[in-house]
């Protein structure tokens, strides 16, 4: 019916959203302090070699000039070069953004799969001792920091227990990583049948994942508790269960697929955080992602990488957005066919 | 005739922050086969929280306390769950007060009528269908086939009661409790679902309990009323003589509130408020507003007495001989 209209308003929205991420990753780089010119040359050029290099990147022209050049570039994927590597950086964001990406995808499922479940128990089994107990699961969660919850499963599963893989990357280092389809190793290993490198990927994922996943939980489960209070009271409810349905079947059922929607909207939440969030995991793990490059770069004042990974998250987020507003058009039909 | 439902001593409680609120105290009061019953009193008076302990709906913090539901020869509150599930929708069902927020709003109308005839009856998808756009046309929704697809939001209020009904009704139940089916509808509306509710109980036979706080739908759909205050049931009689000699204080009291145009009468507002639940006092708790209060009144729970043909009163006030009020 008007789904297809909606599909299409949405699709329309984002245009002049991603034109004005372009214009404050833009700026931000052009108010930061420090003459990317002058990374590029070194600290031992010549003031005319500096100059030279600055006419070479267009530094020299109006403002309004240099953003349209930046514009016309990323148009052609041209997302500049990186100064510390040497290599366009749309290379470097090539290699990075399937292990950063497998490892946000992880964690979020990671995240849903315990904390979904745990917030319907709370509120099917409220202010019982197992409703505590989550919510003290949850604190945990959000007050112990990442590389601290990290370090603490390195602890206890490689070096005590041993059956956690050490912390240097995605694979172990004598598997041959799964022929390149979408550059996630799980998938890839998967779709091409790959066991070993599958399975050694898996293996490697696991910490980061529950270390990411646990620190992101807790407003999960708090939002699932607490949307599942309120509808539990609803009416609806009631009435399904007047109606005969088993206690069961109207939690887990009508229930909890209304207490989704809102849920949808949180996940997306989670997602972009966990993009731009999990740079202190992927130091701790050694996960060659994003993350790691980003923080490299701000070091390095690498301006071409840090313009692009705040590009990168902000057109992330528009896209996670974007999937949200659709799947919640999927989910609730009052917003489908208004 | 032998009654329908039995309900005796019926009392629940709700354990609050504030201490334990008595919503419903001692009710007792029967359903004969094929009557409509109406329950009329303020807000809180204690009708929806009766109407949901018959179902046995009471949630934590809530909690029937005592009491006996006899229904169709077995005390429903001694059943386990699992059968208590087969009398729910299929033998009693409840009609709600507010159709729109009583309707699941991601599920279309039609599909939460077809899966009560496939939990019920036990048919088939397709026939449960089948079944449901008949319900539709039974309980007067024009375009049955295209309503059923649609979702509660893109329904009038008139519509999704009719909706309410058609679930209430779809496994034939032998007791139907309307709680308060007609609020925050038209009054042309309101009268429809009235006269639809009555047809259909002439119809299928089964008996009604209506749920209302308007003694203009009682005197206008009931046989018999059960008149309710704070969580009591202080009289219960035939509609007629209800509104003709009405005993207790409280529903002479509402009568008198009623505002009439035929006469010149003022209308009167009952004094003061219904009384808190939490802790009440012992005795009568209409007594705090009652302008015959005796002494004993705020010592002793008055009990139901009969007097007269079917009617049965709950005042100390009123003195009763042989069955018989006198006075």
């Amino acid at each position: 019916m008007g789904f297809g209209r909606y599909v299409l308003h949405r699709l329309l929205l984002v245009v002049p959203t991603l034109f004005g991420v372009t214009l404050i990753s833009f700026t931000l780089v052009y108010v930061l302090p420090g003459n990317p010119a002058l990374v590029k040359a070194g600290s031992l050029a010549t003031p005319e070699h500096v100059a030279a290099i600055e006419r070479q990147m267009g530094l020299d022209r109006p403002v309004h000039v240099q953003y349209w050049r930046y514009l016309t570039g990323l148009l052609r994927a041209d997302l500049g070069e990186s100064s510390s590597t040497g290599r366009p950086v749309l290379e470097d964001f090539r290699q990075r953004v399937p292990a950063t990406l497998e490892l946000t995808l992880a964690s979020l499922l990671v995240a849903a799969a315990i904390g979904i479940p745990l917030g319907v128990l709370s509120a099917v089994h409220r202010d019982t001792a197992l409703d505590h107990a989550s919510r003290l699961v949850g604190v945990g969660g959000v007050a112990m920091p990442s590389f601290w919850t990290g370090l603490l499963l390195l602890y206890v599963f490689f070096y005590l227990l041993g059956v956690a893989p050490p912390p240097l990357g995605r694979i172990a280092a004598d598997v041959v990583p799964p022929t390149r389809l979408t550059g996630l190793y799980v998938i890839d290993g998967a779709l091409t049948g790959h066991g070993t490198a599958l399975l050694s990927a898996l293996h490697h994922l696991m910490l980061p994942a529950l270390t990411l996943g646990f620190a992101v939980m807790a407003p999960l489960t708090r939002m699932v508790r607490a949307t599942m209070l309120e509808i539990l009271e609803s009416d609806y409810v009631k009435a399904a269960w007047a109606a005969g349905l088993p206690r069961r079947r109207v939690i887990y059922g009508d229930a909890l697929r209304n207490a989704l929607i809102p849920v949808i909207t949180l996940l997306g939440v989670i997602f972009g955080f966990l993009m731009a969030g999990n740079v202190v995991v992927e130091m701790v793990f050694a996960w060659p992602g994003l993350g790691h490059y980003a923080v490299t770069s701000l070091v390095t004042k690498d301006a071409g990488p840090i313009q692009s990974f705040v590009l990168f998250v902000a057109v992330m987020y528009v896209l996670v957005n974007l999937s949200v507003d659709l799947l919640y058009g999927l989910a609730d039909p009052r917003i489908r066919l208004r | 005739m032998s009654e329908l439902l039995e309900v005796h001593d019926l009392t629940v409680h709700f354990a609050t922050e504030d201490g334990l609120v008595e919503a419903v105290d001692n009710v007792s009061f029967s359903v004969r086969p094929g009557e409509i019953l109406g329950v009329v009193g303020e807000s809180g008076s204690g009708k929806s929280v009766t109407a949901h302990a018959l179902l046995r709906l009471i949630r934590p913090p809530g909690r029937i306390v005592r009491g006996e539901i006899r229904f169709e020869g077995a005390d429903l509150l001694a059943l386990p769950e699992a059968r208590m599930g087969a009398v729910r929708g299929a033998r009693i069902a409840l009609v709600f007060q507010s159709p729109r927020t009583a309707l699941n709003p991601v599920l279309t109308v039609g599909r939460q009528i077809a899966r009560l005839y496939e939990l019920h009856q036990h048919v088939a998808p397709a026939e449960a269908w089948r079944r449901t756009i008949e319900m539709l046309t039974l309980v007067g929704i024009a375009e049955p086939e295209r309503r059923a697809r649609q979702y509660a939001h893109q329904l009038s209020g008139g519509m999704c009661q009719r909706v309410m009904i058609a679930m209430a009704i779809a496994s034939s139940p032998r007791l139907l409790i309307a709680d308060e089916p007609t609020t925050g509808l038209d009054v042309s509306i309101a009268a429809q679902i009235l006269d639809l509710l009555r047809a259909l109980g002439r119809r299928t036979g089964a008996s009604i309990v209506l749920i209302t706080h308007d003694l203009g739908v009682v005197a206008e759909a009931c046989d018999r009323v059960a008149v309710m205050h704070a969580g009591q049931l202080v009289e219960i009689a035939d509609v007629h003589t209800l509104f003709k000699r009405p005993l207790h204080p409280y529903t002479q009291a509402l009568v008198r509130s009623i505002p009439r145009i035929d006469r010149e009468v003022a209308m009167e507002p009952i004094p003061g408020a219904v009384p808190s639940l939490l802790a009440p006092a012992p005795g009568c708790r209409y007594a705090d507003r009652c302008a015959r209060v005796l002494e004993v009144c705020r010592r002793e729970r008055p009990v139901l007495r009969a007097a007269g043909a079917s009617h049965e009163v709950a005042c100390h006030a009123v003195e009763v001989e042989s069955g018989t009020a006198v006075r």
